[in-house]
């Protein structure tokens, strides 16, 4: 059942990854990413994480693609692109480096834990799990605010940043061409 | 995984799986039914109210009128607009379809709750509720559906390659995107005090009218999440993603037949799951109404199938609340729409909610719990002279200096 589970969403993971590549249309590349999210989505249910997936589904699938089809919708970019056009230069042997890169990172990361995560759950240190149907709220919360409520504080202080330099950024671009 | 469902945790039978196909039918037929009948409903209410006399020529008081639009519709020619971006015109009338019947899944539908009884109800020797699921992330559930369904209205308007659907999708999104923010806060309110998110758990705590929690979440949190959800559901007031005179029909201009029939059974079987899942998180759901003690039984039926009644009864209200905000309310303009939503509602449900949490907070740590509400009422307070002040300021710059945006 598990592997059954694990090969439809990987399925859908990696249809989706590609499609976002491939197809020309931005509109239909924004669809890709929500079955990519989805599928990833089905893989944290797979492994009982179902507040994960919950958050995944409200806030990737149903905020912030909703978000990138808004502005899609809005520039009136939902034209196909020209990919022959290059506005940098050197930007396609540099993904191939990064990507080489990270692929390389990725298989030694894995090689390196292979005997760690063979079994489920053996040979790392799992806190003491909760039973019960809020156990997966309760834990997460318990991790958020007490261990990690620096850490948490802090993204949180990252992103009220971003969002005032995007509105100051924009006000200036405007006033500045007035 | 599969925790969802008492039935579902052991080995799987025969038994428990036909009890979950027979669920699954039946949630999908009563839905369609109350759908229709929600249809005949509204027309048959605002008709009243308006002093004419509505649908009356198809069976009793017009009742299968709906039956009959459905009919026709399914017969009628199927349009595709030439500039119509073809799989996605397929596609979105099913987003928005298939999400308004799954998000029924999580209300419960029945069973005894009363006196801190589970709801769990005994068929054919198998434990199981009248709820077609019951997962963990309970409500959560709802909310992710509701945040999918942006999806069929968005995709509608851009792939019909015409310009008043588009601005109609476009305004829909940002719509239901910025209200489904107070929606969320309204509903963790009642989350706090309930202290789980499945559903059946919260009807489990709410047995007396007193622990429905009116002071706390009866008044701010409900009407809150009352307007959020008309306006997550693009019902009048909040109906700007149709408006008539300006969009021509909206999103769903230029689709036809059946496809425009399965946007039309969305919107209404929204307004249904959404009336249940407010019954269900601020009025106890299927349980009776009980001052104290004393229970409003009806009696000779089993406690079960009694919750039934209650909740259809409870949801019948809200229907009709629903019915009564379109007869009675205009339109609200665009700027009208996005300042409510984002300057009084979702500052109201985060200050309510950090004022719920505090008292909480207070209570479990045993501090003085007037000393704190009254500390976290001043710190409110000041956020708020704050945000006036951000706002006259703002409003200031735009006169002065012309809009920025």
């Amino acid at each position: 059942m598990e592997f059954f589970v694990f090969v439809c969403a990987a399925l859908m993971i990696l249809l989706g990854a590609v499609g976002v590549i491939v197809r020309k249309h931005p509109v239909h590349a924004a669809l890709s990413l929500v079955l990519t999210l989805f599928g990833v989505a089905v893989l944290f249910v797979a492994q009982e994480a179902h507040f994960l997936a919950a958050v995944q589904v409200i806030v990737y699938a149903g905020a912030i693609v909703v978000l990138f089809l808004f502005v899609i919708m809005l520039l009136g970019v939902d034209r196909v692109e020209n990919l022959r056009t290059e506005p940098l230069t050197a930007q396609r042997p540099l993904a191939i480096i990064t990507c080489l890169g990270l692929v390389g990172v990725l298989v030694a990361a894995i090689v390196n834990g292979n005997g760690v995560l063979n079994e489920r759950g053996e040979g790392i240190n799992l806190p003491d799990l909760q039973n019960g149907p809020d156990a997966n709220t309760v834990q997460l919360a318990e991790s958020i605010f007490s261990r990690y409520v620096v850490a948490f504080e802090v993204t949180s202080v990252l992103l009220v940043i971003a969002v005032v330099g995007t509105v100051l950024l924009t006000r200036k671009a405007k006033s500045s061409a007035k | 995984m599969i925790a969802l469902d008492p039935l579902l945790v052991d080995n799987l039978l025969w038994v428990p799986l036909i009890i979950v196909l027979v669920k699954v039918l039946v949630v999908f037929v009563v839905g369609l039914l109350a759908t229709m009948l929600m249809v005949w409903f509204e027309r048959k209410a605002i008709a009243g109210m308006q002093n004419r006399i509505g649908p009356n020529k198809t069976g009793p008081f017009g009742i299968l009128q709906t039956l009959a639009d459905g009919i026709k519709l399914f017969f009628k020619e199927d349009l595709f607009p030439s500039r119509a971006d073809r799989f996605v015109f397929a596609l979105a009338p099913f987003l928005s379809f298939v999400p308004a019947f799954l998000a029924f899944a999580i209300i419960p539908l029945g069973g005894d709750f009363r006196n801190g009884s589970s709801g769990e109800v005994t068929l054919f020797g198998q434990v199981t509720r009248i709820q077609l699921a019951d997962p963990p992330i309970g409500v959560l559930f709802a909310l992710a559906i509701s945040s999918i369904a942006v999806y069929g209205i968005m995709l509608a308007g851009w792939s019909s390659g015409s310009k008043y659907p588009l601005l109609g999708s476009v305004r829909a999104s940002a719509q239901m995107v910025s209200y489904e923010a107070a929606l969320g806060l309204s509903l963790a309110c009642v989350l706090l005090l309930a202290g789980t998110l499945s559903t059946s758990g919260i009807v489990a705590a709410q047995s007396t009218i007193t622990e429905w929690h009116f002071i706390s979440t009866g008044i701010v949190p409900f009407i809150i999440f009352l307007i959020a959800a008309t306006a997550e559901l693009n019902r009048p007031p909040f109906d700007l993603v149709e408006a008539e005179q300006e969009l021509v029909g909206g999103f769903n201009t230029e689709y036809s037949s059946i496809r425009f029939a399965l946007f039309y059974l969305a919107e209404f079987m929204n307004t249904v799951t959404m009336s249940a899942l407010i019954v269900t998180l601020f009025f106890g759901g299927p349980q009776p109404i009980a001052i104290g003690d004393f229970v409003f039984d009806i009696p000779l039926l089993p406690n079960a199938l009694e919750g039934t009644f209650w909740l259809l009864a409870k949801i019948l209200v809200f229907l009709y609340m629903y019915i009564w905000f379109r007869a009675t309310l205009p339109r609200l303009r665009y700027d009208q729409l996005m300042d409510l939503g984002w300057k009084l509602l979702i500052p109201a449900s985060l200050g309510w909610f950090m004022l719920l949490a505090a008292q909480r907070l207070a209570r479990q740590n045993g501090w003085n719990i007037v000393l704190v509400t009254g500390a976290s009422i001043a710190v409110l307070v000041i956020c708020y002279l704050l945000m006036q002040a951000a706002f006259a300021k703002s409003a200031r710059d735009r006169s002065t200096q012309g809009t920025m945006f």
